[in-house]
């Protein structure tokens, strides 16, 4: 049996050699750094997490039906009637707010140990392009069932290319290809979120591994491995990714689907942060619900938005202070000016802009899952003004505050020494 | 490289780039909406007769909600005294018919006739009488509050200063055809 299959795999091995070149390539042969940590999981899991969509994604569309007349029933009977479909929905569904999560902590890792920085300034593009692509597909998704929160976020984020000067209704109109949020915008957004975006996602991941490959790892000293190489011409702080490192990431995915699976069978909801409890409604577009709100892992730009007032009659600038707010993370690698990568060895002056941001991007997050009225009007003195109005506005600053003055203050911070080789 | 080839292969590459361009017209046209969601765009009509005043009467046009308020006398008295807190009191931004371009912005003084679609991004702002004075703050005296990102309207659809829509809302064309029975979406001068 064992002489078959190695004589199968010479044969095809003869024949198309690539794939083990590919193999040893990208996992016996790379070497990656050998003090990764905690951190260094949310990247495979990332991976993991986009397998599970694209395979539960699959099956949905089975008994999905894309039409404003059916769709909210094809998700009821996906729930009710379709054997094991409550299963592959609630996959589907917790597997968004996953990837966000995953990917948050993804970028995270990045902010810690300056792994944008020279010369993996590419890898860093392209993950923010994943990132930007991945809001595009949990937006399409989101209309697809047709319930109440559905329906009136994709109408206030149509709305946001309708504030653009000039081509703006013109644009919304495009883009809804109807007056209104209806079947039109509904069986495109289908299109959009089942091939068009995930082809996109898949060509990017792939831009993304092999940017990194190139340069190769960095890691939680922020140390160039391949400066130092042994005898044999590899890093002396690499290990082979396969076996090394497939074996960690397995253990990690392991931990990874128990907690995937005890949120999915026992609160697949998140109390109304995965799936909001409006969305059990039909979408109606002549009603409203009386508190709207995107679901989590878009909350902290919804604040930024919400925060700015009008300005010469438009709320233009809102949209574009949102969409400054995302589109600065391209900027992060020459924002950033210290000498050093990782949060070990930087000073003070960072590892304090650092928390103030992450507190500050959480607030931020709170505030948009909450109406405005949430903490009550202010005194006179500010106008009675709503105060989560007023929060978000300071949380608002401070967050283009990390990065505007990034360049200032990460360039007097008073850095620690890098050692010459990884510690553990 | 010879020069003749080289120039051949920037032609090619020119020509293809337009037909590139070309390719990409159709689909993005397929995107603007079909003849059957323009034709879904006529007018409709209401009938007011059993409107009481203060009451609320909603009627959909263009698959938007519109908004037809037979207002009190207080509730005249209430738009009045809110010029000075509104950011449009005059109707300056062209967003009603020349017809409603007036005190209460509407044909007859009492009849308010509305698009329930926020100026701000599109969602629909919910009636909040003078009653809702615990919530809204002790001089509310009636009107619209945005539950998505909680702009106010006063009860002639116009927005209150520091909320996050800019201007006021709109009022669609619409013409009386008797004493109790409009037409939404379509007015004398056929608009």
């Amino acid at each position: 049996m064992t002489r078959l299959m190695t004589a199968a795999w010479d044969w095809f091995d003869a024949r198309m050699p690539s794939v083990a070149e590919e193999f040893r390539k990208h996992a016996s042969e790379y070497y990656a750094p050998k003090n990764f940590n905690f951190w260094y999981f949310f990247g495979a899991l990332s991976m993991i997490v986009l397998v599970i969509q694209i395979v539960s994604g699959i099956f949905l569309t089975m008994n999905y039906k894309p039409d404003a007349a059916l769709a909210f029933g094809s998700v009821e009977y996906i729930m009710r009637d379709v054997p094991g479909g409550w299963i592959i929905r609630y996959i589907h569904s917790t597997g968004a707010s996953a990837f966000f999560v995953v990917v948050y902590l993804h970028m995270f890792r990045g902010l810690l140990y300056g792994s944008y920085k020279q010369p993996r300034e590419l890898v860093w593009i392209f993950g923010v392009l994943i990132y930007l692509t991945l809001m595009a597909e949990a937006f399409f998704g989101y209309l697809l069932p047709w319930g109440q929160m559905s329906y009136w976020g994709a109408q206030v984020i149509v709305n946001l290319f309708g504030t653009i000067p000039f081509i703006g209704p013109d644009l919304s109109l495009l883009i809804r290809g109807d007056y209104v949020v209806g079947d039109a915008t509904l069986n495109r957004f289908f299109a959009l979120h089942v091939i068009a975006i995930p082809l996109v996602l898949l060509g990017l991941v792939s831009a993304h591994i092999l940017a990194l490959h190139d340069v190769g790892s960095n890691n939680p000293d922020g140390v160039e491995i391949k400066k130092i190489k042994g005898p044999d011409g590899h890093p002396l702080d690499g290990i082979p990714f396969h076996p090394y490192y497939t074996v960690k990431d397995f253990a990690g995915a392991v931990i990874f689907m128990m907690i995937f699976c005890a949120i999915m069978f026992f609160v697949p909801e998140m109390g109304g942060y995965f799936i909001e409890y409006n969305n059990f409604v039909p979408a109606n577009p002549l009603q409203t619900p009386a508190h709207i709100a995107p679901v989590w892992y878009f909350t902290p730009y919804y604040s930024i938005l919400r925060a700015v007032p009008p300005l010469f009659n438009s709320q233009f600038p809102g949209v574009m202070a949102m969409g400054i707010s995302t589109l600065i993370l391209f900027f992060l690698p020459w924002l950033d000016r210290s000498p050093v990568k990782s949060i070990r060895y930087r000073g003070t002056l960072y590892k304090s802009a650092l928390a103030i941001f992450v507190v500050t991007f959480l607030v931020l997050g709170y505030l948009g899952t909450e109406p405005v009225t949430v903490w009550g009007q202010s005194g006179a003195w500010l106008g009675h003004a709503d105060r989560a109005t007023v929060a978000a506005r300071i949380f608002s600053v401070i967050y283009f505050l990390f990065f505007f003055l990034m360049p200032w203050y990460t360039a007097i911070d008073k850095t620690k020494p890098v050692p010459e080789r990884v510690t553990m | 490289m010879d020069k003749t080839r080289r120039n051949l292969i920037i032609a090619t590459g020119a020509v293809s780039a337009v037909a590139g361009v070309a390719v990409a017209v159709p689909f993005a046209w397929s995107w603007w909406p079909s003849e059957r969601a323009k034709a879904a765009g006529a007018p409709v009509t209401a009938d007011i007769s059993n409107l009481a005043p203060g009451e609320l009467q909603v009627v959909e046009w263009r698959g938007k909600p519109v908004w037809i308020l037979r207002r009190t006398k207080e509730m005249l008295d209430a738009v009045k005294k809110a010029d000075d807190k509104v950011s449009d009191p005059k109707s300056e931004v062209p967003l009603q018919p020349e017809y409603a371009r007036n005190e209460y912005r509407s044909i007859k003084p009492d009849v308010l006739v509305l698009v329930g679609i926020c100026s701000h991004l599109g969602c629909s702002p919910q009636q909040k009488t003078a009653e809702a004075k615990g919530e809204m703050g002790s001089d509310w005296a009636g009107g619209f509050l945005c539950p998505c990102h909680g702009s106010k309207f006063d009860l002639a659809g116009r927005v209150y200063k520091g909320a996050p829509a800019p201007v006021n809302l709109d009022v669609p064309p619409h013409m009386y055809l008797s004493e109790s029975t409009i037409v939404i979406g379509e007015d004398k001068k056929g608009a």
